[in-house]
């Protein structure tokens, strides 16, 4: 990062993913190429996005910093910068302030089974995580994943299924809320399935990130499986600006998700006053 | 050191010092006092405070961050960023000691370890204060509940006092003695114990303080209790008024703007009593009611700011967040009502 926190790096769009009616994955490459080739993140920081014009967004990179070809960010287009930033191309410029935030705690869960629960959009912060587990596979035990859409067509990350579903070395389980023609899958929401899949919390970590409802219910899943609090990690989204811990928008009392977070377990969510 | 001005040679010292720099000071204006940037022609209004602190100065309503300049060339669309780091030197003439003390509360926020905020920093290191002690202290005034006290020179370079004919000036930084070695200051003689008496009765004046040690952790006990914040902010209406008079507000948002081919970021205060300050792009809302929002704005100040940077209030007790409120939100008595509530769920 520059000695101006506010001032963005310069990169351009390599390439665009369109992943569902309203995702799109933008892979890009920091124009400059020293920084480019010292650029080091960990999975679960963020980075904020600059469409000059129309403003500034947070996304999580969800690359791996063990694949440091191009740094990957999803974005759902909800507003007026991810309208703007689906309008890209291949070739065009883009502000990139990363990496920003507190990265998940990786080297706690060496030597642990690994259950990754994803909903929606919420699978991009799980993805960089999973990649960068799947690159580094000998250091992890089982891992499995759960990951659920609303219909088939709301599934991000399509072009990877097959190979997260063929792969002996992990368990991937895929789920939509109904019945849809050609789904050859589970059927059911995600803390149903949890609860039909039954893992077992032995030496276990929970990775989890969806829409809050989703959330809500995964946790008791997780908590009627025997999952403690301590073994339960979430990474939090609030509305971001400065992304520097300054501006004043995203704290939860003395915390601001942009610096202490944004990703948090579930023992130290209780801790913190409720404001989600 | 230690010296002596007329009143009307504070009022060419202004003026002089106009000519050559920015000069922020209170005139009368349109029936209030304000804040303005003082040129030929306008005096000096110390006859009561500000409507709008001197946060400007250090922190003004908007400024650019960045500029951006798009082109077209053969090879393909370019960009090309420009940082608007601020230039030039600002002196306040007339700020009252609350709001000279309440810009530092900016300081363990805007300057860490890890991150400098380039624009804010050259600001606060260019800019001088000129402070004037309060005399008569009004009903909606607490510095003394907060650390202060109206004649605090904290955040100053010089203090000012009245007194008989002129003021009575003291130099609080090396800066302020340059500012008084002006020929326009004379020999201070005996009116330093003049402005002592006057300061001690302004104190006098303020009456008793308030006790808000146990505020930090009362606020946090009663975070869950919607229903003590509900009635502490029935009657806020939402407008925003107390976040954009306060000295020590520092939230503040960032927007683009655009026109053809040059676009501008944007930074401008920001209003936490608004529905839109944390208003997600899905549409939920971590803090959706008023009462959400009071919450914060009160706790904020009192509890959380103090808990991470050494037990201090980020409030300067200015008042003027009480008396500029249109619907009469007091953040003493919700201060001091949630220190004193007794929860009965």
């Amino acid at each position: 990062m520059s000695a101006n926190p506010y001032l963005p790096d310069m990169a351009t769009v390599v390439e665009v993913i369109e992943e569902t009616p309203n995702i799109k994955s933008f892979r890009l490459v920091l124009n400059d190429d020293d920084k480019m080739k010292t650029f080091t993140f960990q999975p679960g920081q963020v980075g904020q996005l600059s469409v000059f014009g129309a403003g500034e967004s947070t996304f999580v990179i969800n690359s791996s910093p063990t694949r440091m070809d191009y740094l990957q960010f999803s974005v759902m287009r909800v507003g007026e910068v991810t309208t703007r930033l689906h309008q890209l191309k291949p070739g065009d410029q883009i502000g990139v302030r990363a990496p920003l935030g507190k990265p998940f705690p990786v080297e706690n869960m060496k030597g642990k089974n690994v259950l990754f629960i994803g909903g929606g959009i919420g699978m991009a912060p799980l993805r960089t995580l999973f990649t960068y587990m799947l690159d580094n596979r000998s250091d992890f035990k089982d891992i499995t994943l759960l990951y659920g859409a609303r219909t088939p067509v709301d599934l991000t990350y399509q072009e990877e299924l097959p190979e997260w579903l063929g792969r002996e070395d992990i368990n991937t389980v895929l789920c939509v809320d109904n019945e849809y023609p050609g789904w050859e899958h589970k059927v059911g929401l995600i803390p149903n399935i949890l609860l039909e899949m039954n893992p077992s919390p032995e030496n276990t970590v929970a990775i989890t990130c969806g829409p809050p409802i989703m959330i809500k219910f995964t946790l008791q899943a997780l908590k009627k499986l025997g999952f403690e609090d301590e073994q339960i990690i979430t990474t939090l989204e609030k509305r971001m600006k400065c992304g520097v811990g300054i501006c004043g928008r995203c704290n939860i009392g003395t915390k601001y998700v942009c610096q202490d977070g944004p990703v948090f377990t579930y023992a130290q969510l209780k801790q913190l006053p409720s404001e989600l | 050191m230690e010296r002596f001005i007329t009143e009307a040679n504070l009022q060419q010292f202004a003026a002089t010092l106009a000519g050559k720099k920015h000069v922020l000071a209170p005139v009368a204006s349109g029936g209030t006092t304000c804040f303005r940037r003082l040129v030929p022609g306008m005096r000096l209004d110390f006859s009561r405070m500000a409507v709008i602190s001197p946060k400007d100065a250090t922190f003004p309503r908007n400024e650019t961050l960045l500029l951006v300049q798009r082109y077209v060339e053969e090879s393909g669309k370019k960009l090309e960023l420009k940082e608007q780091l601020p230039e030039g030197e600002c002196i306040v003439i007339g700020s009252r000691p609350c709001g000279a003390r309440g810009k530092l509360i900016f300081d363990p926020v805007y300057e860490t370890e890890a991150i400098k905020d380039p624009y804010y920093l050259r600001r606060r290191d260019n800019t001088l204060f000129i402070t004037l002690s309060c005399d008569r202290p009004e009903s909606t005034c607490f510095c003394h509940s907060v650390g202060s006290n109206p004649a605090d020179g904290t955040g100053s370079d010089v203090l000012l006092t009245a007194v008989e004919g002129g003021f009575f000036a003291r130099a609080i930084t090396p800066k302020g003695e340059e500012l008084l070695a002006d020929a326009l200051f004379e020999e201070a003689g005996t009116r330093a114990e003049e402005a002592a008496a006057k300061q001690t009765k302004a104190r006098e004046l303020m009456g008793q303080a308030h006790d808000f040690s146990s505020a930090a952790a009362k606020l946090l006990e009663r975070f869950d209790d919607m229903g003590f914040w509900q009635a502490q902010s029935n009657k806020c209406i939402s407008c925003g008024a107390c976040t954009y008079m306060c000295p020590t507000c520092y939230c503040f948002n960032i927007t683009d703007d655009e026109a053809g081919l040059v676009s501008r970021r944007l930074r401008s205060w920001d209003n936490c009593m608004s529905h839109t300050f944390t208003l997600e792009g899905s549409g939920h809302n971590p803090r959706g009611t008023k009462a959400h929002r009071l919450k914060n704005r009160v706790g904020h100040k009192f509890s959380y700011y103090p808990d991470l940077h050494a037990s201090q209030i980020a409030c300067c007790g200015c008042g003027r967040c009480i008396k500029q409120c249109p619907a009469g939100v007091d953040i003493r008595q919700v201060v001091m009502a949630a220190q004193e509530y007794v929860d009965e769920r």
